[in-house]
């Protein structure tokens, strides 16, 4: 209990700091540096854990690059069914790790920006670039033609992503936030069909997004077992409802159906798999305690 | 904040006006959290006993013989839901009860639904959105509809009782898939819209994978103060809606009516009773182009008093077959004529809804949440076919959802809600 009442003691300091009572300084100081050493405790703890995960981000992003050259590749081939065939799959990889490669403001737009989110920008298209652009040119307007120098741009920056990512601080928190967040990517717009809006490959995405928050979960798993082994069991359990409510829709090539071609009880189904799923992991936290 | 204080936010019930208190004394927010909550629902054994807090402001009791809401006078705001159950085994469905039980104790005394802990990577275990809000009069009911005993995984098929059974279809309903059936329901009615919503979120919330949500309705009513008094309310075609229920302080009558007797169904639902919801439509635009007096003839009451056609008080004897110039005074197919013809009674607890605007026709989404409780759901149904065809109401409504649920009798200190029927 006295551990207890002393971390809220020290939350209540350091919320003050948030609203910024900055007039004193020293008392600010201090509890920063409380805050700090409290971090540092945690990585400490789960160092390995972060290294698990530093380890899988870094061979999915590797394995990233691979698939994109031959995207690539195929793009400035001209080999419109070859592209298409590529697609999906390659993304799956970036849609995997997403909470490592998001932490690029600038890059993760270049290579995964819809055409809707850059004109919300206040942009046009010209300014459009990446992985949907050229989704738009292969399935709307049946060709690879114009799209090279695209193609191009985008292997660099694909390239760059890579290159960049031993640079990102993995922390359990970026884990944890990271994990809750490829589900709410799925809820937001996987589940609506606004992710490829030309390709109606959105299960690929959906599926890798599970994918990137089931590793999270695998790497906490020993941890977890030990201060809530129901809570594991229930994760597995949401895991698996959801996995093979997926199941359900692949096509039997090794991918997935259109999105299309799912019915509204379908997407619902799916919809509140994730919706169960999303409640206990967000739980996980507990994995710091 | 000193030591002491400290102490008591982490040993005692919060309520939510206190979480704004102690957040006052340290100049920013507090953080609320909940260390397992899927914990919480396998491990009921382990949480405390949670008693009603008399000391509450604005605070409706829990426990008791029959469960609140139900009796409870002149409610103002309704949040209804209608849950499918997905509980994969009875002793599932079982804790789930027993956390609601806690969480309804706790929300009903307008306290967090669960305490502090000190780890700020979870999110809060209290949605947080009736932070310094009191009980506001909460009631929270619950009852449980037909197709959950079909379940088989959960076993309950013989504690069926034979009167819950989908309601019939009557004479123009035009239902929508939308609105009709479900598992399990949670009436939630508050003096405050916020706190009965944020009410049935941290308990839908609680139960995610347990429960999904079919469907569900909020309700309004407002109530004109006489010798502060509440008066009946008025539905959205300005009529008083409620002038004929029995009175909620008689028991004899209230034992007739609404609660079920010992013998009289499954043992389980004795001191329960059933609760009818029906989504119904109501036409605005072409009744407010209808004739006073027509309006008048079609309830068979006049609008600005409420009391019967040819009376003066609301609550005069409606006597039926008064005539003039050898016509009944309140037509035969008034909608006030076709009810009392009909020996059956109903506790009435309605609330009017507005729901935007229908695509199709560009007119209000409009209508009454109609709720009524009674002990056997043919005194409804016979009361609804009495309206039958003849209704003069049935031009300016439509009935467009229907559910029926047995409603478990009051929780005993120490027991939890349906204990009766699931242990």
């Amino acid at each position: 209990m006295n551990q207890i009442v002393r971390n809220v003691g020290f939350l209540l300091l350091s919320s003050s700091l948030l609203v910024g009572c900055g007039d004193n300084a020293s008392q600010d100081t201090e509890s920063q540096k409380a805050s700090e050493s409290t971090e540092q405790a945690q990585t400490n703890k789960l160092d390995k854990e972060v290294q698990s995960y530093k380890e899988f981000a870094s061979d999915q992003l590797d394995q990233f690059v691979v698939e994109t050259e031959a995207f690539v590749e195929a793009v400035k081939a001209g080999d419109v069914e070859k592209a298409k065939e590529l697609y999906a799959p390659a993304r799956m990889y970036f849609e995997r790790s997403e909470p490592i490669a998001e932490s690029f403001g600038d890059l993760d737009p270049r290579i995964d920006a819809r055409l809707a989110d850059v004109k919300e920008e206040g942009q046009g298209e010209e300014q459009w670039s990446g992985y949907h652009k050229i989704e738009k040119g292969l399935w709307e307007e049946g060709t690879t033609k114009g799209y090279e120098e695209v193609a191009d741009q985008l292997l660099k920056d694909v390239k760059e992503l890579r290159a960049k990512v031993e640079t990102v601080e993995v922390t359990p928190d970026l884990m944890i936030t990271g994990a809750v967040d490829l589900l709410n990517e799925v809820s937001t717009s996987k589940i609506t069909g606004e992710e490829e809006i030309y390709s109606h490959t959105d299960l690929y995405d959906f599926k890798a997004n599970v994918e990137g928050a089931e590793k999270i979960f695998e790497i906490f798993k020993p941890k977890l077992q030990e201060k809530d082994a129901q809570l594991v069991k229930t994760l597995e359990e949401n895991f698996k409802t959801l996995n093979g409510l997926l199941a359900k829709h692949e096509d039997g090539k090794g991918g997935f159906v259109s999105f299309e071609k799912l019915t509204k009880e379908d997407t619902k189904a799916l919809s509140e798999a994730v919706d169960h799923l999303g409640e206990p992991l967000s739980q996980m936290a507990i994995v710091v305690e | 904040m000193n030591n002491q204080e400290e102490k008591s936010i982490l040993q005692k019930e919060v309520s939510r006006r206190d979480v704004l208190k102690i957040a006052g004394i340290g100049g920013a927010g507090v953080i609320l959290g909940a260390s397992g909550l899927t914990g919480a629902l396998t491990a009921f054994g382990a949480n405390p006993f949670i008693d009603d807090d008399q000391t509450a402001a604005n605070k409706v009791k829990f426990y008791g013989k029959h469960q609140p809401g139900i009796l409870t006078k002149s409610p103002e705001h309704v949040y209804f839901v209608s849950l499918n159950c997905t509980a994969k085994s009875k002793k599932e469905l079982k804790e789930m009860f027993q956390l609601w039980t806690n969480y309804s104790v706790r929300l009903m005394n307008g306290q967090v639904v669960e305490p502090y802990t000190e780890n700020k990577l979870l999110p809060a275990g209290d949605t947080g959105e009736a932070t310094g809000l009191d009980a506001s009069h909460l009631t929270l009911t619950f009852g449980v509809g037909p197709s959950l005993f079909e379940k088989k995984e959960l076993g309950l098929q013989h504690m069926k009782p034979k009167e819950l059974a989908d309601l019939p279809h009557f004479p123009k309903d035009q239902l929508d898939p939308n609105y009709v059936g479900g598992d399990i329901c949670i009436q939630a009615c508050a003096d405050d819209p916020q706190v009965a919503f944020h009410a049935v979120r941290n308990l839908v919330r609680a139960a995610r994978g347990k429960v999904t949500m079919r469907w569900s309705q909020t309700g309004f009513n407002s109530y004109e103060m006489k010798k502060k008094k509440k008066q009946t309310p008025r539905n959205l075609f300005a009529f008083k809606d409620g002038s004929g229920n029995p009175n909620v302080d008689d028991a004899k009558a209230m034992n007739e009516v609404v609660w079920v007797q010992p013998g009289e169904s499954k043992s389980w639902l004795t001191g329960g009773t059933y609760l009818v919801a029906r989504r119904i439509q109501m036409h605005l635009e072409t009744w407010d182009r209808t004739a006073l007096t027509e309006q008048e003839a079609t309830f068979g009451r006049h609008r600005d008093s409420g009391a019967p056609l040819g009376k003066t008080g609301e609550f005069d004897d409606m006597e039926l077959d008064r005539k003039e110039n050898g016509q009944p005074v309140v037509p035969v197919t008034s909608h006030v004529h076709l009810a009392k013809q009909v020996k059956d009674r109903m506790l009435r607890r309605s609330f009017s809804y507005s729901d935007g605007i229908n695509p199709n026709t560009g007119a209000f989404d409009a209508g009454l949440l109609f709720l009524s409780f009674q002990k056997h759901p043919k005194q409804f149904i016979n009361i609804q076919n009495s309206f039958g065809r003849t209704d003069k109401l049935n031009e300016y409504i439509t009935h467009r959802g229907s559910a029926l649920f047995a409603c478990f009798p009051g929780v005993k200190k120490g027991s939890y809600l349906g204990a009766e029927l699931f242990s």
